[in-house]
């Protein structure tokens, strides 16, 4: 399935922008208050879809309208936003969460703080059914890239210019940019996402991206939502496999499973996720398994896994086991951890052993 | 061990701490108060509108650090002391066998001579009276006291034209605090003012100060009458004191009729079968043992009517108003007046004010005590007004921590019940509690009124800017998304009631 980035995207965004502004004007001229129906992003409207295997927003909206006075202050920033956004599409320009907070005191629109204009950001998100990535609104972190594959540029003043992203040693940026670029040429057979930097400067330093011919993707923590996005774009796109490896621990185990499987957060947008992405590692059972040094799970540890247990993502394999085995030894490794056995036998031994057990499976 | 007889003016220069008079501090602000009290107490007595000169200087220059030596002056327009009493008046302390009652600022009369006192103790300065009763000649005397012999030593002695002036002059020098002082001593100034609209006083102080309290109103509060006490009123030294005075000018019968308020020939009779004692009998004769009979008679005695309450002289809800209007200027006020009451055999009334806003109120609840037209300035945490707003739930008035509200309360009585000799706070007696309380309740009520409906403009007013605010936002971006020119009309929708208050409020 190829997917060509294009301004009909673009386009659409626009249009959905260009709607919602008709709505608001129609029944202002008709003397109405004009009124808003927003989905619900209520726990209780977050639902679990078993085919898409991720969470999605179900069908309760909330009526947002100028008639109570308690909504006007949300609706007047929600339509600045929407008003924002379409400049920014419109010119082509890039705008942090950060950018969008402080531009607003230009148009003599309030919030209170970030957290204020994010949320509403997430609420013309939900809105519109257009991640915010679509109307040129990123956040701040950024993670980076490193491996065969070269692209070209879309964005105002680098159109059809080309990287290849082997170019620079300690990666590249994903930024806007890069998550909105054209794939060109690519020797790769996988892309591995790693939690930490360190172990993704140390894939570099020993030539996994040429031993294995892997596209390495540094997601720095909880991956962004631009990484997600470039992630699934290089599943479906290169129809590349896609490995993670994580810390082994319930927090890592959920790194993984967000990009595999989205957040309660994110549930208003789709093509976020990889379902058939896969998590190698490090697994409860590798940590007995190679004999990895270990800190004992914490209460809150112990409590998050229990809480992950429940969840609906959770139920295949591997969840269900690893769950299982940390709940039973109370151990939790970092991926640094290997080191115990000389720096490159993570990669040496570790990484092709746990690729074949995985894709045997 | 010896025991030698002391005479009174000794055994309060002896005792001149329980009197207020602890420290260098507190010394000067009591020294102002008493002097400023007896000056208004002695033109009230006459139906005079009282006008007074007060000053505080620092006596000489070359005491540069507190506390050092004051020069107190208090002038006034009342009737006068004649020649022959005046150096007594201010020379020497009276004991003596008056036990009519009325409402007075000064409990004993002693004040004025407990600053002359002090001020002799820590300066060896004498004191300076002046007085004229015709307004044709003044004469004054320099003083001192001699404590040991209770009079005064007149030191010098000034006579002249008094140019059309009428009144009394006192002027002492003492050690003092100004600098710790002051600011009791001005809230002292300004809450008297509060309490006797119709005052007029100009006070000087040493650094240059001018305060002017010109009187707001030409009414004056009835004089109180003096009345025979209660014989709920009195312990049992009282009443021996009562019959001593009383000598042989009849008998127990006529004793208990003359002397108390409330008894008549039927109750003397009833009291004195309950204790088997003749009417006939000599007051003078009575037993230890038929003394404390008669008091216990009196104590359990059911029938008495309450105690006479022409001894009180409340301001009334004018004279409040007007004073609290004088010092506050606040934004609502509302006064509460009950009717007299009694506490063991006292009479008293409260009076509240309630004030709100303006521009001297700070966010909280400041109270304003007066007692008998005194404010009361120590000790207000342990006072009887706190303990009832303490147990009032002031939010079901909807009094909210952050508005500025001024609670007054003024006790009238001919004995005010205060918790220590230095006459600073009044003990919780139930009746006078409960007194407050409803006082407090009625004037609330008011106030609830006056800030729901203040909370509704503002609410409006809020609504209406609010609407002003967003809906020309809302239609300028809705225009910015469809591309059009003119923003969609939104003037209509901005609520019209509230448009309206929004003008007037704009062009007020």
């Amino acid at each position: 399935m190829k997917r060509r980035r294009s301004l009909s995207d673009k386009e659409k965004a626009l249009k959905l922008l260009e709607e919602l502004g008709e709505n608001v004007y129609q029944r202002m001229e008709e003397g109405e208050y004009p009124s808003l129906r927003i989905p619900d992003r209520n726990v209780r409207n977050i639902v679990y879809d078993e085919t898409l295997r991720q969470y999605v927003l179900g069908p309760r909206t909330s009526l947002r309208t100028a008639r109570n006075i308690k909504h006007l202050r949300p609706l007047t920033q929600l339509l600045w936003l929407a008003y924002f956004s379409k400049l920014l599409v419109g010119s082509k320009k890039t705008s942090t969460l950060r950018d969008v907070f402080y531009s607003a005191q230009a148009y003599r629109v309030d919030f209170e703080d970030q957290d204020e204009s994010d949320e509403r950001i997430t609420e013309l998100e939900a809105l519109l059914r257009v991640a915010r990535e679509e109307l040129n609104i990123f956040p701040e972190e950024r993670s980076s890239i490193f491996g065969q594959l070269t692209i070209r540029y879309n964005v105002p003043g680098y159109e059809g210019r080309r990287l290849d992203l082997t170019s620079h040693p300690d990666g590249v940026m994903i930024g806007p940019a890069l998550t909105g670029a054209d794939f060109v040429d690519t020797d790769a057979e996988m892309v591995i996402a790693i939690e930490k930097g360190g172990l993704f400067t140390r894939f570099i330093e020993e030539r996994v991206h040429e031993r294995f011919k892997a596209i390495l993707i540094n997601t720095a923590g909880q991956a962004p939502r631009a990484t997600r996005y470039l992630i699934r774009r290089l599943r479906y796109e290169l129809g590349l496999p896609v490995y993670i490896l994580t810390d082994g621990d319930p927090w890592g185990m959920h790194i993984a499973m967000v990009m595999i499987s989205g957040s309660a957060n994110a549930a208003h947008i789709a093509q976020l996720t990889t379902p058939d992405a896969k998590w190698i590692g490090v697994w409860a059972t590798d940590i007995m398994k190679y004999k990895l040094p270990y800190d004992r799970l914490t209460d809150v540890d112990v409590k998050r896994l229990k809480e992950l247990r429940e969840d609906p993502r959770y139920r295949g394999e591997p969840w269900s086991t690893q769950i299982g085995a940390f709940l039973k030894h109370r151990r939790k490794s970092e991926q640094e951890a290997f080191a115990k056995y000389g720096l490159t036998y993570i990669v040496d031994k570790y990484l092709p052993e746990k690729l074949r057990e995985v894709r045997s499976i | 061990m010896s025991f030698e007889e002391i005479t009174p003016s000794e055994f309060f220069y002896r005792n001149r701490d329980l009197a207020g008079f602890t420290n260098p501090t507190r010394s000067l602000y009591f020294t102002v108060r008493e002097l400023v009290e007896n000056s208004l107490d002695s033109c009230e007595s006459k139906g005079i509108k009282p006008e007074l000169f007060v000053s505080i200087a620092i006596d000489g220059s070359e005491q540069q650090e507190e506390p050092r030596f004051y020069d107190v002056m208090v002038q006034d327009n009342g009737g006068g002391i004649p020649r022959r009493h005046l150096a007594d008046a201010f020379g020497r302390v009276f004991y003596g066998s008056k036990f009519k009652l009325k409402q007075s600022r000064g409990m004993f009369g002693l004040g004025v001579t407990m600053a002359v006192l002090y001020g002799q103790a820590t300066t060896n300065r004498p004191a300076f009276v002046a007085s004229s009763v015709s307004g044709q000649r003044y004469y004054g005397y320099q003083l001192k006291i001699d404590v040991e012999k209770n009079r005064p030593v007149i030191l010098r002695k000034f006579e002249g034209r008094a140019v059309g002036w009428r009144g009394t002059l006192v002027a002492v020098t003492v050690l003092g605090d100004y600098q710790r002082a002051e600011s009791k001593i001005i809230s002292y100034l300004e809450q008297t003012a509060m309490a006797a609209p119709y005052v007029t006083m100009i006070f000087r102080g040493p650094r240059g100060e001018d305060l002017r309290f010109h009187r707001v109103t030409d009414f004056m509060p009835k004089p109180p009458h003096e009345i025979l006490p209660h014989p709920l009123g009195v312990d049992i030294e009282m009443l021996k004191k009562m019959i001593r005075a009383w000598k042989d000018r009849g008998d127990l019968a006529h004793f208990l009729t003359r002397s108390f308020q409330r008894v008549g020939g039927k109750t003397v009779q009833k009291l004195l079968e309950r204790i088997d004692i003749p009417g006939s009998m000599e007051p003078g004769k009575l037993s230890e043992d038929q003394l404390q009979g008669l008091m216990s008679a009196i104590k359990s005695y059911e029938y008495f009517l309450p105690p006479d309450p022409s001894g009180l002289s409340p301001l009334g809800a004018d004279l409040l108003e007007a004073g609290v209007r004088r010092m506050l200027n606040p934004e609502f006020l509302t006064i509460s007046v009950r009717k007299p009451s009694a506490y063991g055999g006292h009479p008293f009334t409260v009076e509240v004010a309630v004030a709100y806003g303006g521009p001297r109120l700070k966010p909280g609840i400041t109270v304003f005590r007066l007692a008998n037209r005194i404010p009361l300035l120590y000790d207000e945490s342990s006072d009887v007004t706190w303990k009832v707003l303490n147990n009032m739930d002031l939010s079901g008035y909807r009094i909210r921590s952050e508005h500025p509200i001024g609670v007054i309360v003024h006790i009238c009585s001919t004995r005010v019940p205060y918790k220590t000799v230095g006459k600073e706070y009044i003990a919780d007696r139930p009746e006078i509690e409960r007194e407050i309380r409803l006082a407090l309740r009625d004037a609330f009520r008011r106030l609830r009124v006056y800030l729901s409906r203040k909370e509704t403009m503002a609410y409006r007013k809020k609504r209406a800017s609010t609407y002003s605010k967003y809906l020309p936002l809302i239609a300028k971006f809705a225009a910015g998304l469809v591309g059009a020119k003119k923003p969609p009309p939104y003037e209509d929708l901005i609520p019209t009631l509230e448009r309206e208050v929004l003008l007037v409020e704009e062009a007020a």
